[in-house]
């Protein structure tokens, strides 16, 4: 999944019986295994969530996403992920930086850490937020003396985001700046960079395609979670109800519908993620090789 | 920027709450919603006409116990809308509701009430007309979990009482009955929609137990052309019970609003959206009115829902046990 994949370039020297050479039939098998796989698990749905979306034509769904709850949804969903993103960014590059350049004590247990939220099931995350800012939580009573609200509420819908989506970033880097190591930094170091200029100029270019695959995966994930955000947001119509939420609601009314026509703009929305990532890997796909290498 | 931004937003949170008036919070149960999303705007237009005041209500749904929990944990909701007597309770239990609730609002603070009937297929193929036919082995019947759903708890609860009446009936014939009841159960959905769900759309099983309410829902979204329904010689009442949350409306200044609030409900407009809703309305009068949709019944009430909470529902109780018997009998 991520950038730095072994590397495929063929052997040019003696001829060994490589995967390439296996004979045609197995090839069509293989191939035709992949592609059903893609069909039933993955486009199968997808094209099901728009045929039912329109099934009662555009109108129905015109209304069904511009109704005032469905708005409130989206510009909910949109702030989460326009919040929890730039934190994760900001952690994800201090993260994987501190990691892969320096060593110090306790790096291990940063790097299990960092997967904390791949293992926790995410009820289970937001229900601990519920533990800590609850009204009997820890800090619930202090809290709730000063008015100051965190779950039930939208502060506590960010947090849960950005703890479900915490590693996308740094995991998508570690390996990347691993596999770089550290000898472009030590060169800059060594001509007399700053330490800002090292990061500016020549970290952040090297891992800047694995930086934005990290911040694409993190955004379609922090728009699309449900179970941490279901449990600290309260429902509240209108108010903290994201778009994954608001489908459910709309579900369980039988408005089959309007459920899907909202569902259908999240798919949109993840489409939209998926083709801006093709469209820059395409238009800078020398560059892309060009970070790959190293 | 990006700081700028945040921080910008989060004091814009922080201080909305203070700078606008506070809307009112209801804290509901799932299939109450198409009913409030009618006495809302009655009740709005009712305050504005009243008061000449502007007020906003908001609406946040769930199963109602976890609803009730929502509210312990700090939901600022002003008014609780059940559908049993142990949620509140249990908000009561966390100091948030005054102990005596239930005396606070007329019938038991329930403006409405439900109960439970049977949905079978058209033509009631398996000619499936009382409590005894559902422990039929031909017989497959779809009912919510009664471990996490207070419709399922009622279901439960109508089968052991239809058993005690039986003659010679008594808790260890309630027991026997009640088992082989579950044992037809296929799938235990964790809430009535799920329930719902499994008997209306995948087609599975040959009676539904759940709300009249819930079938009034199901013959208005799927027409009544593929189901029946069927009532037995004796259902429970199930209340519908109401309250203030005290500590949240009186920290926002919304005690007398939650109250006519809740008042609303049993006004004549109130009682009527009820009845449309296919709710019991509490009104006497009106529910007579009304006796074409809601048939008379013979009906029980339980009495005392903590103790009839510890002898079946809590961890080792009765329903645990029958639950393990079965497990290990299949």
């Amino acid at each position: 999944m991520n950038l730095s994949t072994i590397d495929a370039r063929p052997t040019p020297s003696r001829r060994h019986p490589t995967a390439t050479d296996e004979r045609r039939w197995t090839q069509l098998v293989l191939i035709a295994i992949a592609v059903l796989f893609l069909m039933g698990f993955l486009l199968l749905p997808l094209i099901a969530v728009f045929d039912e979306a329109l099934r009662h034509g555009w109108t129905l769904y015109r209304e069904a996403i511009t109704s005032p709850d469905a708005l409130a949804a989206i510009r909910l969903t949109l702030l989460t992920a326009g919040i929890a993103v730039p934190m994760n960014l900001l952690f994800g590059v201090a993260a994987a930086w501190a990691i892969t350049k320096f060593t110090f004590p306790g790096k291990a247990l940063l790097v299990s850490l960092i997967d904390l939220p791949f293992s926790v099931s995410p009820v289970v995350a937001g229900l601990s937020f519920i533990l800590i800012f609850g009204r009997h939580g820890w800090f619930g009573p202090w809290l709730f003396d000063h008015d100051i609200r965190i779950v039930f509420a939208m502060p506590g819908i960010v947090i849960a985001t950005v703890f479900v989506t915490f590693p996308f970033i740094a995991r998508e880097l570690i390996p990347l700046m691993q596999e770089q190591g550290t000898d472009h930094e030590q060169a800059a170091l060594t001509l007399g960079a700053s330490g800002w200029q090292t990061f500016w100029r020549v970290t952040l270019p090297n891992i800047k395609w694995g930086l934005l695959y990290g911040v694409l995966l993190c955004t379609a994930r922090a728009m699309g979670e449900f179970g941490a955000v279901s449990v600290v947001s309260g429902h509240i119509r209108g108010e903290t109800n994201t778009m994954p939420l608001h489908v459910e609601i709309l579900y369980n009314e039988y408005a089959f519908s309007a459920a899907f026509a909202v569902a259908s703009l999240l798919a949109v929305f993840a489409l939209v993620t998926l083709g801006l990532k093709t469209y820059l890997e395409w238009r800078h796909g020398d560059e892309l090789a060009a970070t790959r290498r190293h | 920027m990006k700081y700028g931004f945040l921080i910008l937003t989060i004091s814009a949170l922080l201080i909305s709450r203070v700078a606008q008036a506070e809307p009112l919070l209801n804290a509901s149960y799932d299939v109450a919603r198409d009913f409030y999303r009618q006495f809302n705007p009655a009740f709005t237009a009712y305050w504005k006409q009243k008061t000449g005041t502007d007020i906003i209500v908001q609406q946040s749904h769930g199963g109602s116990s976890k609803q009730a929990r929502a509210v312990i944990d700090g939901l600022d909701a002003d008014v609780l809308t059940t559908n049993n007597p142990l949620d509140i309770d249990a908000v009561a239990a966390a100091g948030l509701v005054g102990k005596d609730w239930a005396r606070r609002f007329a019938h038991h603070a329930s403006p409405s009430w439900s109960t439970i009937l049977f949905l079978v297929r058209k033509g009631n193929p398996k000619h499936i007309h009382d409590w005894n036919d559902l422990t039929r082995a031909d017989v497959r019947v779809i009912m919510p979990n009664p471990k996490t759903s207070g419709n399922g708890r009622y279901s439960y609860l109508a089968a052991w009482q239809y058993a005690l009446t039986l003659p010679g009936g008594d808790d260890a014939t309630a027991r026997h009955f009640v088992a082989a009841l579950l044992h037809n159960v296929p799938v235990f959905d964790t809430g009535g929609r799920g329930a719902t769900t499994t008997f209306v759309q995948r087609g599975v099983g040959d009676v539904l137990l759940t709300f009249e309410n819930e079938l009034f829902l199901i013959r208005k979204e799927f027409g009544d052309q593929g189901f029946e329904i069927v009532a037995p010689s004796i259902s429970i009442r199930a209340d519908n019970p109401v309250a203030v949350v005290d500590k949240v409306a009186t920290e926002k200044g919304n005690t007398t609003l939650a109250r006519a609030y809740l008042e609303y409900h049993y006004s004549h407009t109130g009682q009527e959206l009820l009845a449309a809703n296919g709710l019991r309305p509490a009104d006497e009068t009106v529910l007579a009115e009304h006796a074409a949709e809601f048939p008379k019944l013979r009906l029980f009430s339980i009495d005392d829902w903590p103790k009839t909470y510890a002898k079946h529902f809590a961890d080792g109780g009765v329903l645990d046990q029958l639950m393990t018997t079965e497990a290990a009998g299949s």
